[in-house]
This record gives C-alpha cells, sequence and structure tokens, in this order.
C-alpha cells in the first residue's frame, strides 16, 4: 500500500518560505539559477568483478551502478532477445529515511522509469545478446545503488545506468557441439547500444519551475516531472513523480528546461 | 514489453479494432455507492475494462507512526485480480502494482482536503476486475467518486484516460490491444475545473509535436469522463433523496 510519506511536516513551511523567497529572487540555496544543474562527476571501471560500472556524483548526490551480464533463458514471448533487468536499491547508509529491506515504492519507480525509456527506445539491441536463438541469451542486469542522497536521484541513476553500460564488456560466447557455450578469456564485446537517452528532473515549487533539485528543495516541491529524452530530442518517458500537480503550461515550460538539461547531462558521459 | 508491429491497428477508414474513431472513448458505465460496508465506494466500466474502488476514512489506522500532525495520511493500494487479466496474475503485488499504487495515491492527493482531517488515515482500495487497457486511469476515475461517495471534501474529481500513440496515430483511450502493439501509452488524470494535471506518465517514443498534441488529446478525454463522474454522482444522490421524500 502507497502512504502518504511523513516528510511534509510543519517545519518545513519555515523552510519553505526560505527557499520560495530566494527562488522568487531567482536564486537557490546554493546558489544556482532556477534552470541549472549542478556539477557531474562521472568515473567508469571502478568495480573490477562488474562488467560495468560507473560512480555518479551529482552535486553531493552519489550513485553506483554495476552491469552484470549472466547467462540466462529468454522470456517465452521474446525467444530471440537478450534480456534486461533494471533494480535500484536505496541503501540505508544513503540516508535516514532509507530502511533495510526489499526495495520500498520509491526504489521501484526509479528503477522502471529508467527501465522504462530505454526499452521503449529499444536503446538496447536485444536481439544480439541472443547466444542460442530460443534458448540461451545474455541478461544484463543493471542494478542502481544509491549511495549519498541530496536530491535528484533519478538523473544520477540515469547517468550512471548509460555510463555503466556504455563501457561495460562481457565475454565473447562461443557455441559448441550439443550447445556448449564456451566464453572467451581474452575476446570482449560491447553491450550493443543502438541510441541514447537520460532523463531529466524537474521541481515544481509554488509557480516556479527548477532543475535538477536538491533534497531540500525536494522535500518542500509540489511535485517532480521527469522526462526521458534521446539524443535527437525526442520524449521516451514522462513520470509526474509527488503529491502535486502542474498544468499543460507548467508541462511545456518543464520539457524546455528537459531539453537543455539532458544536452548537458549528454556533454558528460564517457 | 515492447512495443511497435505488424497487426492492423487502424483500417483504411480510420476506425480502430473496435470500430471506434481515433477520438472515440469506449462506452463509459459508472455506479457510485456499491458496497455496504465501504464509506464510499464505485464501479466504473470503460470498454471491457471493470474497476471497483472504495474508501475507508477517516479513520484510526491503529498504527501511530503513520499519522500526520497537519494532515490526514492517505494510503491507497492498486490491485489486479487474479482472474483480472488473459493468464492469471499472481495476486501478490508485483513491482508494476507498487508503483502503480504511488501513482495513483499521487493522481489523488492534490484532490483531497486532508487538513480536514489530521491524525486520521483515508484508505483507498482499488481493484481491477477485469483489464482491458487503462486501468491505472479507470482506477483514479473510480477512485476520485468513491471519495466523494464518502463525503471527503474534495477540489475537484479526478478523471483520468489514457492517450495511445498507433500506427503513427494519436488515439483516445486504448485497450489491451493498441497498448501492446501501439508504439506509446501516456496515461493522464487531470482535475479540470481547476486545470490541474495530477498524473502523467509515458511509455513509449513520442515526438515533441506528438505530445503535444498528446496532452490536448488527454484533455479531450478527461473532460468526458468527468462528465460521465459527475452525471453517476446525480443519479446516486438525486435517487437518495427521493427515496428520503417517501
Amino acid at each position: 500500500m502507497s502512504t502518504t510519506p511523513p516528510n511534509l511536516p510543519v517545519v518545513s513551511k519555515i523552510k519553505k518560505d526560505t527557499i520560495l523567497g530566494m527562488i522568487s529572487k531567482s536564486t537557490r540555496v546554493d546558489g544556482r539559477k532556477l534552470s541549472d544543474i549542478r556539477s557531474i562527476e562521472i568515473k567508469t571501471d571502478i568495480i573490477p568483478n562488474a562488467n560495468g560500472s560507473a560512480h555518479v556524483k551529482l552535486g553531493r548526490s552519489q550513485v553506483i551502478v554495476g552491469v552484470k551480464a549472466e547467462i540466462g533463458s529468454p522470456y517465452p514471448d521474446t525467444p530471440n532477445e537478450g534480456v534486461l533487468i533494471v533494480n535500484a536499491e536505496f541503501v540505508p547508509l544513503a540516508s535516514p529515511t532509507f530502511e533495510p529491506g526489499p526495495p520500498d515504492e520509491r526504489a521501484i519507480e526509479l528503477a522502471r522509469v529508467i527501465d522504462r525509456s530505454l526499452r521503449e527506445l529499444k536503446a538496447i539491441e536485444l536481439d544480439k545478446l541472443a547466444i542460442i536463438p530460443g534458448k540461451r541469451v545474455w541478461t544484463v542486469f543493471v542494478d542502481i545503488y544509491v549511495i549519498d542522497h541530496d536530491g535528484n536521484l533519478v538523473d544520477a541513476s540515469s547517468l550512471g545506468t548509460i555510463a555503466a553500460l556504455k563501457t561495460a564488456k562481457i565475454p565473447k560466447a562461443k557455441v559448441e557441439g550439443d550447445d556448449r557455450i564456451e566464453l572467451s578469456d581474452s575476446e570482449y564485446m560491447n553491450i550493443p547500444l543502438r541510441s541514447i537517452t537520460l532523463t531529466a528532473t524537474i521541481a515544481k515549487i509554488d509557480e516556479y519551475l527548477v532543475a535538477d533539485p536538491v533534497l531540500e528543495e525536494e522535500a518542500v516541491a509540489d511535485t517532480l516531472i521527469i522526462f526521458s529524452l534521446d539524443s535527437e530530442g525526442r520524449i521516451t518517458g514522462i513520470q509526474k513523480s509527488g503529491n502535486g500537480y502542474l498544468s499543460s503550461d507548467d508541462v511545456r515550460k518543464a520539457l524546455e528546461m528537459a531539453k537543455t538539461m539532458t544536452k548537458i547531462y549528454m556533454s558528460k558521459l564517457p | 514489453m515492447s512495443k511497435g508491429s505488424d497487426i492492423k491497428l487502424i483500417d483504411e477508414n480510420g476506425r480502430r479494432i473496435d470500430g471506434r474513431s481515433v477520438d472515440e472513448v469506449r462506452p463509459i458505465k459508472i455506479e457510485v455507492g456499491v458496497l455496504k460496508n465501504a464509506n464510499g465506494s464505485a464501479i466504473v466500466e470503460i470498454g471491457k475494462t471493470k474497476v471497483l474502488a472504495a474508501v475507508y476514512g477517516p479513520r484510526d489506522p491503529g498504527i501511530r507512526t503513520i499519522l500526520l500532525p497537519n494532515r490526514a495520511t492517505i494510503r491507497c493500494r492498486y490491485h489486479m485480480a487474479p482472474f483480472s487479466t488473459h493468464e492469471r496474475k499472481s495476486p501478490a503485488p508485483s513491482r508494476r502494482e507498487i508503483e502503480l499504487s504511488k501513482v495513483i495515491r499521487e493522481a489523488i492527493e492534490p484532490s483531497v482536503i486532508a487538513e480536514a482531517f489530521p491524525r486520521t488515515t483515508i484508505d483507498i482500495f482499488i481493484e481491477i476486475l477485469n483489464a482491458d487497457g487503462g486501468t491505472r486511469t479507470a482506477g483514479v476515475t473510480a477512485a476520485s467518486l468513491a471519495l466523494a461517495d464518502a463525503g471527503i471534501p474534495l477540489r475537484d474529481l479526478v478523471a483520468g484516460i489514457a492517450v495511445g500513440k498507433v500506427q503513427d496515430t494519436l488515439v483516445l483511450d486504448i485497450n489491451e490491444s493498441e497498448d501492446m502493439y501501439g508504439q506509446a501509452d501516456m496515461p493522464m488524470a487531470a482535475m479540470p475545473s481547476i486545470g490541474a494535471i495530477t498524473l502523467l506518465q509515458l511509455n513509449g517514443v513520442l515526438t515533441e509535436e506528438e505530445f503535444m498534441k498528446a496532452l490536448d488529446l488527454g484533455w479531450k478525454g478527461v473532460k468526458t469522463v468527468y462528465e460521465a463522474q459527475k452525471e453517476a454522482l446525480r443519479k446516486r444522490y438525486v435517487e437518495l433523496k427521493n427515496i428520503e421524500v417517501i
């Protein structure tokens, strides 16, 4: 059951006044302009045991993404395609509001937003991940690990996912007699990416729209709107996330901001 | 799963597989106040999609930790009955149902004057009885009516509809085949009288131009559903009034 989160109580009203006061003068708690994103740092290949990995710092939010490829069975309805699985863990070391246990609705929503945009765009050429069509295929696991939460985990995770997928290496598979699969220990292939899509998160705070919100801003925001855009500017996913609402005009303005944001995000990718 | 296929979803005359035009909503049937025990309830049918929603509350949930000092806590569960789909769906909550419970709660939240009931919960239960596309938006439509039936003060009703893209054409109120074999699905819900979009998702790929058109088409559908909601409430409460007179 989904429950109203308890992080919207009375204290935040004072905070909201401060944040709003600044926003109305076109600045923010950390000195940014309304449409500015935070600094981005991406390091890849940081987990030797993973096929691909990335450590993203978006301001003070930090996410590690690990890509692991394993040989498995295809889904019955797509027998000649590899399998993509996106999962997110909000581990308790990242925030006092994260509890140990199975992924909660926030983690599930985040993983599904990223999964959908990749899947709908057919960003990964899953047909090239079949080893023995109909029988054995590569299953690509994208595990998003949030390790420090200072807002906008979706964009940090989306950057990490693409960075890890782009740099991942999986061993070349050779099929011997009797459908035996031999994995090369010297030859590798990349995960076949046809195109790239990244999310851009915008917070609506009163009548204002702000790009890449920090945690304090998220706490007082009416709602977030997340656009996924590909490198050609097509929309590959949308998610309104939060208790408030948006007008059609807000949505249009947010899309304009998202276009600029994803262009900057794209330029930071390895 | 991924979309796009060769199945013909719109014919030469611009008719869809169930005979509708591209901007036509399926027949809507709504009944309010269908359950005895719930404080409010509604059953919504849109084409073959059939959804039952019930509201309990404002009430004391017996769990202190979730109560808020300044407003009611809203809890929402979207659940598909095992017999609602072609292949039996396991009754255990899936990741999809967990996400949709959140998205639906967030679609309803801005409509409820929750400040009127601090330290209580308002519980919304949505059961999908038969799934033929647009179940989350029908769920929002039904939940909003159940809240109204429970007498909970609302800023406006929330009405939902899904816009889709099939064969490069935008269509209103997609059914399951159009969702499965089409190119995009954009569920939307809103409070029409204040122009507030409370649910917006996109599963699929749209150009910016298509998205702007989809938004307009969505508003058209939302308003159609909204009229049906108001009619159902009127019917229910005019009938009640007549009974009291007798």
